[in-house]
């Protein structure tokens, strides 16, 4: 029997530990997005803040207005829906390339001897240390109708007139892939330079070819470091503005440039805000199953210590 | 392989040849691991091959496998040439040394991962796997996963999965190094038991002597990437043919001396750590005014408080330290010469004895025929 007692509420001394992170989660996620929740209920006006407060005080009446235009527009605007399919099939298939390109190279990096395996991570990290925004200028370089790519083609005579990949969905991918493939190595090399190579020892002695043991030894063992890594490209590609908007065409519709031109071009906060928190609902589901993997691996790991 | 040759079969009594390594040689980088091994395993016998780390006894286990490729030299397996066969073709399965159970598999998917690759029908497979798990009690654990079994569980079920493609050679590698020692003698009957059953030749990889005593048929001790002595552990226990193998076997005595008598029947070993000669029954083949090692085990030598009348075989001492074993108690014992020697007293014997206590001054004695004489 437990007697109620005000000394259950109070928080212990080793529970203070944790407050600081929360205090930062609270200050600079929560409230943000708090705000940006309640922006995408206001309605449009002229004027600073352009949108409607949320709640009002007018002869001693307080008023809340709800307003919904934004998520009816949201639901009902083609372009929107559009959008959001458009982002998530772009970040899937970037996801996807860059699981097909990253499992060879974590899985030469993992095997590798360990020296030549520092500089390879090196090599992987390294372009981490140049901005973003100059590695895709980059790219335009390369990628241009009169860029490198195409120049070099045509003197080889391989091609008779330049490739038209600037300003498609193909440069879109091409930076994607370039950009996020580190994100995606990284957490799969981790994972695959644990393995315990006793147990490819033992399916080769049980009379598995190296392919058969891949697939029935290396292969699901490191779906921990594939799911680690997909969630890391796939997540941050969804929302992606920078790559889009320099590399992609008018037509290449994505999250990102929807909510910048919403917010700068239409001036219209209530609508991008509303864009903003329906890409965070989309992203949660990721995430959570993401949280849920990484749990049940600790968990896995704990019970084998 | 002359040397192996004469060499008494296993307890199976059928002497035929089942596995040969001829001059096999493993060189990694500049280090030579296994230098020219010429060893014949017979069928149906528990082969140990007994060695500290470094001796290059794993690498030649791991040769067996086809996990390593010998430099130079040849393995056959039942007459046929399998040095250049991939270990996925090798009619050849090994037990690990920290069983490398697949961690994402259950008991019975771990026990049925060979049968599936060597495309044996589904039925088949379960009727095996669980007349397998059966052999080794853990049929009931078919479901488990490897990380929710005990030491001795992984092991058994490491065995079955072993077992279960019928191997013509089972390889051990250091079979119980990963349990507690309290359990490892009962399961090292168990695993005799379990091996003699099935019938299978066996080829186990081990530092521990007790080990390679217990379980083991017939015996090679490795040192230095060689063997240096090869059969049954009771003949090499008791005639050791080097002072590497008269110490690695077991513990032991060694003085060192001079032959001053050598007859075809017996022999007179000086030595400055004994008060007297030591007098072997049985001719040497080592010449007279030869310097030679002998070995003397601590259960054969005995300790009393009156001095013997003998001529030879006896020195005295004194008791420096004695510890109780419950069978038996073990004497340290400081002889004139200052050298050390141990011996181990029976408890019957010393308590009808006046048991000699710390510090007493004692005679240690033996037995004409219970020095081996050694010449490297």
């Amino acid at each position: 029997m437990k007697k109620p007692s005000l000394g259950r509420w109070l928080p212990k001394p080793r529970h203070l530990a944790i407050v600081p992170p929360f205090v930062w989660l609270a200050l600079f996620l929560l409230l943000p997005f708090l705000l940006v929740l309640k922006i995408s209920f206001a309605d449009l006006q002229f004027g600073i803040p352009p949108y409607t407060p949320l709640a009002q005080v007018r002869d001693e009446t307080l008023s809340l207005s709800l307003h919904l235009r934004s998520y009816a527009l949201l639901f009902t605007d083609s372009l929107y829906i559009a959008t959001y399919l458009n982002s998530v099939k772009m970040a899937a298939i970037t996801t996807v390339c860059c699981a097909l390109m990253g499992y060879p190279m974590a899985y030469y990096i993992a095997r590798s001897r360990p020296g030549v395996r520092n500089v390879l991570l090196l090599a992987v990290i390294l372009p981490f240390w140049t901005s973003l925004l100059l590695r895709v200028y980059a790219w335009v370089g390369i990628l241009r109708n009169d860029g490198l790519l195409n120049s070099v083609l045509l003197s080889l005579g391989i091609i008779d007139a330049p490739l038209e990949i600037y300003r498609t969905d193909l440069a879109v991918y091409i930076g994607l892939v370039y950009a996020y493939l580190p994100f995606f190595i990284l957490p799969l090399y981790a994972n695959l330079v644990k393995l315990d190579l006793r147990l490819l020892e033992a399916a080769y002695d049980l009379g598995a070819r190296p392919w058969q043991a891949f697939l029935r030894v290396t292969l699901p063992l490191s779906l921990p470091g594939v799911i680690a890594g997909a969630m890391l490209v796939f997540i941050p590609t969804v929302g992606e503005y920078v790559i889009p908007e320099m590399l992609g065409g008018a037509d290449t519709l994505m999250m990102g440039r929807v909510m910048w031109t919403e917010f700068f071009n239409n001036t219209d906060w209530p609508m991008a805000a509303a864009v903003t928190c329906a890409m965070v609902t989309l992203l949660l589901v990721p995430l959570v199953l993401f949280q849920y993997s990484q749990v049940r691996q600790m968990e896995m790991r704990g019970r084998n210590d | 392989m002359a040397e192996n040759r004469s060499v008494a079969p296993g307890r199976s009594g059928d002497a035929d040849e089942f596995v040969r390594m001829e001059d096999v040689v493993k060189i990694f980088g500049d280090v030579v691991a296994v230098q020219s091994v010429n060893l014949v395993v017979h069928r149906h016998e528990i082969f140990a091959l007994l060695g500290s780390s470094g001796s290059g006894k794993s690498t030649l286990l791991r040769m067996l496998a086809g996990f390593e490729a010998p430099t130079s030299g040849r393995i056959y397996l039942d007459n046929e040439d399998i040095t250049d066969l991939a270990p996925y073709r090798r009619p050849v399965n090994m037990m690990f040394q920290s069983y490398a159970l697949f961690p994402h598999m259950s008991v019975e998917a771990n026990v049925a991962f060979g049968l599936k690759q060597e495309g044996v029908p589904r039925n088949e497979i379960h009727e095996r796997v669980f007349e397998a798990l059966d052999l080794v009690q853990m049929a009931g654990y078919s479901r488990r996963k490897p990380h929710q079994l005990s030491g001795g569980q992984q092991q058994r079920v490491a065995l079955a999965r072993s077992l279960v493609k019928r191997p013509k050679l089972l390889l051990l590698d250091e079979p119980m190094s990963a349990l507690d020692k309290q359990i490892r003698q009962k399961t090292q009957i168990e695993l005799v038991k379990i091996l003699e059953q099935v019938g299978v030749t066996c080829v186990m990889v081990t530092h521990d002597q007790d080990e390679a005593m217990t379980m083991a048929d017939r015996l090679a001790v490795m040192t230095e990437g060689q063997i240096v002595q090869c059969g049954m552990p009771q003949e090499v226990y008791a005639f050791p043919n080097s002072r590497f193998v008269a110490g690695f076997i077991g513990s032991t005595n060694l003085f060192t001396g001079t032959i001053v008598v050598d007859e075809p029947d017996h022999v007179l070993i000086e030595s400055d750590e004994l008060a007297r000669p030591l007098y072997v029954n049985h001719g040497v083949s080592e010449p007279l005014g030869m310097q030679v090692h002998v070995s003397i085990r601590p259960e054969q030598i005995r300790v009393a408080r009156a001095q013997p009348e003998a001529e030879s075989n006896w020195s005295r001492g004194v008791v420096s330290h004695v510890a109780w074993m419950g069978s038996h108690a073990r004497y340290q014992l400081r002889l004139d010469s200052g050298a050390m020697v141990e011996a181990a007293v029976p408890s019957l014997v010393l308590a009808h004895a006046d048991a000699p206590g710390l510090d007493d001054e004692v005679f240690i004695s033996w037995s004409s025929d219970s020095a081996t004489v050694l010449a490297s």
